[in-house]
């Protein structure tokens, strides 16, 4: 019989449809502002009345606490308002001290029974809950230099210990070259170290005031480096972000060279960029002695004190990378410091160093790459250039008392909030290669809640108009695209829950156009049906021509706008690609409700039964 | 039903899409677009301040303190200022500009801070362009596959005319050209193609059944069946793009103005210069039915 749908058919769209709304449904929950406690140190557990007297300091402040939940070393306190959310931080900061990091959360506030089948909602995009975007460029030439630098240090080293005489080291772009006195010592020198440093190609360079052997990083060497410099900064940019206390942070690879940080609610753009970007590091070295030849000497400046210098040796005994944990106390005058645990390595380094030279004085450097970047006018056009520098600076300098072992301490920091960030860069890692700010999008808040309202906004009036639309125009058949249409919008809203899409307002806009254009697929089989009615086609076969007829040109119209899609979401960033994901889940979905739902909801209401005239 | 003449009247339509591309390649030529900050790098700073403050102030005050080049001007409401800067001094730039804004009788907000490297821009710059190639290639390839090569040509120049009317629109009237207008210039080509491709299966579909071998006429058919549809849907579409435009914001002002011009281009393109085109390129019955053609071929064989 025509326009009738077997059994399995029907119960088919009925369990994807259900599907659809369990999926969708926790976005109808929106996620609370919330203020999360957790321990630092052990043994400090929180437990029920400490966490009701923090309650109460908030309550005491104006803050409306919606919720709080205890669950083992650490607290969840649910806000009514998310503009509430930093003043509580504060609060509990103020309250809890240094054993307790209190970051900024956003709580599920999704029913039991929907988590239970791992139902979320979906993310929301900056701009629409504010927060900070950064993009970030890994500094490839810096890190060659770098690299240089250490190398260049090591055959030193090296050639010291063999005591081959050298005369002078140049590092250039991506060369070292050493100048050696005569071509026996430069012979030596490269059959010892060849094989040690294989990254390097080696060429002999003779000139008139002796000989050189001039040292080439190779180009498969510089990649490894680039790979292993952008994963080492991920990880490193992951670990201050988590200490930063954000709820949801992004920190992911953008293309071979770049990370993309995206850091939700957060406001003091500032803060955030001096813990992400900073390239701070520690260097311990020995005091030169008088009889230290010059070319193993650097003088430095104190930090504190521009007048203040020292020499020091080029050598360092130990750098910040060896730092396995570091904390800020105070001493018994209560000056900022930082502990130090060094690793194994470490250690026996630093103890080394430190057992021959009791009663020599060894200094803490402190070193910050940095980059500058200045305009300067090329052909006409204004480039952008940009330098590198480091600076480095004493933090201390002391004498060496006994052997070190792998924990001391650093004093002679100029304030707490110096030593709690020095403290936390130390404990998560130096970046293996600088970075710079290639990108920055800060959204306030209050932005952020009108882009959701006026996105809500213009979808609901969009829809009421294509709906008003429709039944204008297609009377009974109207209302079958318009449920078609409501399930679209269902049907949308759980794919991009489950793919753990993120909304965005371009997102929203997708959404819309969407919605303008789901009912092409309904529009085009109506009109035909229309067409075979006036060409005197019987009501039933008309139907059923109607959308066998239809279904080639929807499915060609559709699979072109989706691999445009697909193009957008390839080339596009952030915001695009929202818009893309939107577009084509909902060409995806409206072909499914306007073909198979509008089909099942014809065929069950009239299909199948003698029909004199339609109304459509 | 009354049919329409359409292609009784390609010769003017033609001569109105011919001028409008000339217009806009014209305006593209000596205006140019007003590449957004996602293109150009630079920074801009949006603040919104408690009362509506003197705009002249705002420039001298920046001015005074090295912002010579700062655009400043209103964005929405007269509260809300929006200040641009080509060139990218240093990364904390945005929070310079909202600390020299900043006065005690009359307080900012920062409402959003963006900094894009010169850099980043160029290589989005490139990425887009070459993007929008790749997408009208590919549409290409598709509509030369499931119909013939000659619907390619048609369906890629009228998507061409879209493109060029909605980018000399931008250009003429000075809009700001940003991520958003490309996005929404690529959605443009995937609904103008929409469009073109319910026409040209029509065609089709009245090409292989009909027994006349006037184009013309075929054509006529096709485009008054399809008419119905082609209003229908472009009304919905236009319908919630209106709310966009009103309802949605600033930050998608742009994007939805893209859309409505890219709908109504699409749509007349469609039907003029997609379908004329064939006129043009003299489509003919055995440009679809090649089978037939080689039965002919196998007859004349002695």
């Amino acid at each position: 019989m025509l326009n009738r749908y077997p059994l399995w058919k029907y119960l088919l769209i009925l369990i994807v449809l259900l599907v659809g709304v369990i999926y969708a449904l926790p976005n109808l929950y929106p996620a609370d502002p919330a203020v999360q406690i957790s321990s630092t140190a052990s043994g400090t557990a929180l437990d029920q009345e400490r966490l009701d007297r923090l309650t109460q300091a908030l309550e005491d402040e104006g803050i409306d606490v919606k919720q709080s939940e205890l669950d083992g070393n650490s607290a969840l306190i649910r806000l009514d308002e998310a503009d509430q959310q930093i003043a509580a931080r504060d609060i509990l900061d103020d309250q809890l001290g240094d054993a307790y990091t209190v970051a900024l959360n956003l709580a599920d506030a999704t029913p039991d029974w929907l988590a239970g089948l791992s139902a979320t909602p979906m993310k929301l995009g900056l701009d629409l809950q504010g927060g900070v975007h950064f993009l970030l460029q890994v500094d490839m030439d810096a890190a060659v230099q770098q690299r240089l630098e250490a190398n260049a240090s090591a055959v030193r080293d090296i050639l010291r210990d063999e005591r081959i005489r050298y005369r002078d080291t140049e590092i250039g772009d991506r060369t070292i070259t050493f100048q050696f006195a005569s071509e026996e010592d430069r012979n030596a020198a490269r059959d010892l170290i060849a094989d040690q440093f294989p990254d390097f190609d080696y060429e002999n360079e003779d000139g008139s005031s002796g000989a050189a052997l001039t040292m080439t990083f190779t180009e498969q060497a510089v990649q490894a480096l680039q790979d292993y410099a952008v994963n080492q900064n991920l990880t490193t940019i992951r670990n201050r972000v988590n200490e930063l206390g954000v709820s949801e942070p992004l920190v992911q690879r953008q293309g071979p060279s770049r990370i993309v940080v995206e850091l939700p609610g957060v406001q003091d753009t500032a803060a955030a960029k001096r813990i992400v970007g900073a390239t701070a590091n520690l260097e311990f070295r020995l005091e030169a002695r008088p009889d230290t030849p010059d070319r193993e000497v650097e003088t430095l400046n104190f930090r504190n004190d521009e007048n203040r210098s020292a020499e020091l040796m080029r050598d360092v005994i130990v750098t910040g990378d060896h730092v396995s944990s570091a904390s800020r106390s105070f001493d018994q005058n209560n000056r900022p410091q930082v502990n130090i645990n060094l690793d194994g390595t470490g250690g026996s380094m630093m103890s080394r160093a430190t057992r021959s030279n009791i009663g020599r004085n060894m200094a803490v450097v402190f070193i910050e790459h940095k980059t500058r970047t200045h305009t300067v006018m090329e052909d006409g056009e204004e480039v952008e250039k940009r330098e590198a520098y480091t600076e480095r600076g004493i933090i201390s300098l002391a004498t060496i008392q006994s052997a070190l072992s792998n924990r001391f301490r650093i004093t002679g920091l100029d304030s707490s909030s110096e030593a709690a960030d020095l403290a936390l860069l130390l404990r998560s890692g130096s970046l293996a290669a600088p970075i710079y700010f290639a990108q920055e999008r800060t959204i306030g808040p209050s932005l952020g809640a009108q882009n959701i309202n006026q996105g809500i906004l213009s979808v609901e009036l969009g829809l009421l108009l294509v709906v008003l639309f429709m039944l204008a125009r297609y009377k009974a058949f109207g209302v079958v695209a318009n449920i078609a249409l409501g399930l679209n919008l269902v049907l949308l809203v759980a794919a991009m829950s489950m793919l753990g899409a993120t909304l965005t307002l371009p997102g929203i806009a997708g959404i819309v156009l969407t919605l303008g254009m789901a009912v092409d697929a309904n529009v085009l089989i109506f009109e035909r049906i229309r067409e075979e009615i006036r060409a005197k086609m019987p009501a039933q076969q008309a139907i059923h021509a109607g959308f066998e007829r239809a279904f080639t040109s929807i499915v060609d119209a559709n699979i072109t706008t989706l691999l445009v899609a697909v193009i957008l979401f390839s080339i596009g960033t952030g915001p695009v690609k929202g818009f893309a994901v939107t577009l084509s889940l909902g060409i995806l979905t409206s072909m499914f409700t306007a073909i198979l739902v509008s089909r099942a909801l014809i065929n069950l209401t009239i299909g199948g039964r003698p029909l004199k005239k339609i109304w459509i | 039903m009354r049919q329409l003449d359409f292609m009784g009247k390609r010769r003017i339509a033609f001569a109105v899409s011919v001028l409008l591309a000339v217009v806009a390649i014209g305006a593209l030529a000596f205006k140019g677009l007003n590449l957004g900050l996602d293109f150009t790098g630079g920074t801009l700073v949006e603040v919104r301040y408690e009362q509506a403050p003197a705009l002249d102030d705002l420039r001298s005050q920046l001015g005074d303190q090295g912002f010579e080049d700062a655009q400043v001007q209103t964005f929405g409401t007269s509260n809300d200022i929006l200040v641009r800067l080509q060139q990218t001094f240093d990364n904390d730039v945005g929070q310079r500009v909202v600390g020299i804004l900043d006065s005690e009788a009359n307080p900012v907000d920062l409402v959003r801070a963006e900094f894009v490297g010169a850099q980043v821009g160029d290589q989005l710059r490139d990425q887009s362009g070459m993007g929008m190639l790749l997408a009208l290639a590919v549409v290409m390839v598709y509509v030369a596959f499931r119909f013939q090569y000659k619907f390619a040509l048609g369906a890629l120049i009228s998507l061409g005319h879209d493109v060029v009317i909605i980018l000399g629109i931008f250009a003429l009237f000075g809009l700001d050209f940003d991520l958003t207008v490309l996005a929404a210039i690529l959605a443009v080509i995937g609904y103008s193609l929409n469009d073109t491709i319910i026409v040209y299966d029509r065609i089709r579909e009245n090409i292989r059944k009909s027994q006349i071998d006037d184009m013309a006429q075929i054509f006529n058919e096709s485009i008054n069946q399809t008419l119905a549809r082609t209003m229908a849907t472009s009304g919905t579409t236009l319908l919630v793009l209106l709310a966009l435009f009103f309802l949605g914001g600033d930050m998608i002002h742009n994007f939805s103005i893209a859309l409505i011009l890219g709908v109504v281009a699409g749509t007349f393109s469609s039907v003029y210069v997609a379908a004329a085109l064939l006129l043009a390129i003299k489509l003919q019955r055995q440009d679809l039915i090649p089978s037939k053609k080689e039965n002919d071929e196998e007859e004349e064989l002695p």
